[in-house]
């Protein structure tokens, strides 16, 4: 459902990735991986079209991303769920109200049991009335993803959604990703914490993708 | 056209996507308010200014007279050569000579009522109205120049035909007073909306992230400052009318402005204001809107 061919991206004239061909089918788990600055950001934003690439071609649910126009764009990013590296939060809303944001924007009311339910999920329930900036970087992280799956998006990225987590949360958190998997989202999660990723692979059949100068390499069994 | 009310009213939650826009809302409240008072008065000199071009040429139309001196024994003789021309003259509607009693009432107040006219060498007076077409006052001059040389064609123009250009020239700078009013309006719409959403570039980059389209996110830009310029030039419209009602009444001093302010149908005009002002509010800001949301990726 997410197409890469022969995909070049780079910042100011640059190569920072090139020669990418690859595919992420319906239901799959994937992780990418590579050292920071390796490019893992960069990759996915590529995906939900934030960034165009400089060469080659990048489908999504069998729609070229380059020449859509705005709207079409928008409306891509409504089918995807993204967990962004920053969170992205608007920092007027209380918690509840960005979590339900991508619903608000195409103009539909969340169910508020629903919310709830989510909020739960995510362990924040007692949080809902807070404003983002006076939560910790955890919470915000599990906030962010409540907020990519509150649409049921058919694929959902990730990026780092550990990164400011403890084991225990980021496993927490793992389960989480597994449990959306299982019911058939699709899902792709930057990470460089390898011990996650080996957690990862007990619960599901998960392809690792590795950056690697500039190259994107399906990891062996080496993990 | 439904949709649009419930734009105009409802959806607060959309509203709320994007934080109080302090300064520049405040400033689009209090220039739709200066705005639309300055456009009550430069309204009400164009409907007022009008009204006296259309008087003044009315008048000027109405009346002219030609004096005609002439020995008494010969201002009978005259006075029907005059209306003799004049009965043949394209434009004039009527011609009549005042008789005595007219003419004595006329110098009653000058001279008290028992002026003998008769004996005294006054001139005559031949009073004549103008149909719509008018008439052609030089050509009337020649000729009565020509044939009655006693003869002098008034037609009160030397005087009023300037005030009436002049009320022309004022209608004339009000309604551009007017339409200067909206531009001005729209372009401190514009500014005040361009500073509201570059303030707002990280909520915009948010609201884009999650799929929101420029439509959307424009709506609670744009409906925001609407509402405010509506509110702002009803406050404005609203002190503007009372000042005009306000306005001394220059009938008792007899002049010539009688009938500055605004009168019978002419209050309804400045109603149209706000709802202008809600308009031009509402195009600037989108077009302002849309054209930053483009500049954003
Ligand atoms: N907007 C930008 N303009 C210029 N350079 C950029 C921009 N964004 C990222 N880069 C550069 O591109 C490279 C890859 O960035 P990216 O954020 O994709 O890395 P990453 O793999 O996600 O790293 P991390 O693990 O630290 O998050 C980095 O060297 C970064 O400095
Ligand atoms: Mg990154």
């Amino acid at each position: 459902m997410i197409e890469f061919q022969d995909v070049a991206h780079g910042y100011g004239g640059g190569r920072l990735l090139s020669d990418m061909t690859l595919s992420l089918p319906p239901g799959s788990f994937h992780f990418l991986t590579g050292p920071s600055g390796a490019g893992k950001s960069t990759f996915l934003k590529l995906c939900y079209g934030e960034l165009s690439p400089v060469a080659g071609r990048i489908s999504v649910f069998g729609q070229t991303i380059a020449g859509m126009s705005r709207d079409d764009i928008a409306r891509l990013r409504r089918r995807i769920g993204v967990v962004h590296q920053d969170c992205q939060f608007l920092d007027h809303l209380p918690l509840a109200e960005n979590v339900a944001l991508p619903l608000t924007v195409s103009n539909r009311a969340a169910n508020p049991t629903e919310l709830d339910e989510l909020l739960a999920w995510v362990g924040l329930s007692g949080q809902a009335a807070s404003l983002p900036p006076s939560l910790s970087g955890g919470e915000r992280q599990r906030a962010a993803l409540a907020r990519a799956v509150i649409t049921s998006p058919e694929v959902l990225l990730a990026d780092e959604p550990t990164g400011n987590l403890d084991w225990e949360m980021s496993l927490r958190l793992l389960t989480l990703l597994v449990e959306l998997n299982r019911m058939g989202t699709a899902i792709l999660v930057a990470t460089h914490d390898m011990n996650l990723i080996r957690a990862a692979k007990a619960q599901v059949s998960a392809r690792v993708l590795r950056i690697r100068g500039g190259q994107v390499q399906v990891a062996g069994a080496e993990l | 056209m439904k949709r649009r009310l419930a734009w105009l009213t409802g959806d607060a939650r959309a509203d709320r996507v994007v934080p109080p826009t302090g300064a520049p809302a405040r400033l689009t409240l209090l220039t739709s308010a200066a705005m639309a008072f300055l456009a009550v008065f430069a309204l009400t000199l164009s409907l007022a200014t009008g009204r006296l071009a259309e008087r003044w040429s009315q008048a000027l139309a109405d009346g002219a007279t030609i004096r005609i001196s002439a020995p008494p024994e010969q201002m009978a003789a005259q006075t029907k050569v005059v209306l003799d021309i004049l009965a043949v003259t394209p434009g004039v509607a009527s011609a009549r000579a005042l008789d005595p009693a007219e003419t004595r009432a006329l110098l009653a107040p000058w001279f008290g009522p028992d002026l003998p006219v008769e004996s005294l060498p006054i001139p005559a007076l031949v009073e004549l109205r103008e149909d719509a077409a008018g008439l052609d006052a030089e050509g009337l001059r020649l000729r009565l120049a020509a044939e009655v040389p006693g003869a002098v064609f008034d037609d009160h123009a030397r005087w009023r035909r300037p005030l009436v250009e002049a009320a022309g020239r004022l209608r004339a700078l009000g309604l551009v007073s007017l339409a200067l009013i909206g531009g001005v309006a729209a372009a401190m719409v514009t500014l005040a909306a361009r500073a509201a959403l570059a303030a707002n570039g990280q909520v915009i980059r948010v609201l884009r992230l999650i799929g929101a389209r420029d439509a959307y996110i424009a709506r609670a830009f744009v409906r925001r400052f609407t509402l405010r310029a509506l509110a702002g030039a009803a406050a404005g419209t609203l002190a503007g009318m009372v000042a005009v009602a306000l306005l001394p009444n220059a009938d008792a001093a007899g002049g010539f402005l009688t009938g500055l302010g605004l009168s019978g149908t002419g209050w309804l005009w400045p109603l149209a204001i706000p709802p202008f002002a809600a308009i031009v509010a509402f195009w600037a800001t989108r077009a302002a809107a849309f054209r930053t949301l483009r500049e954003v990726q």
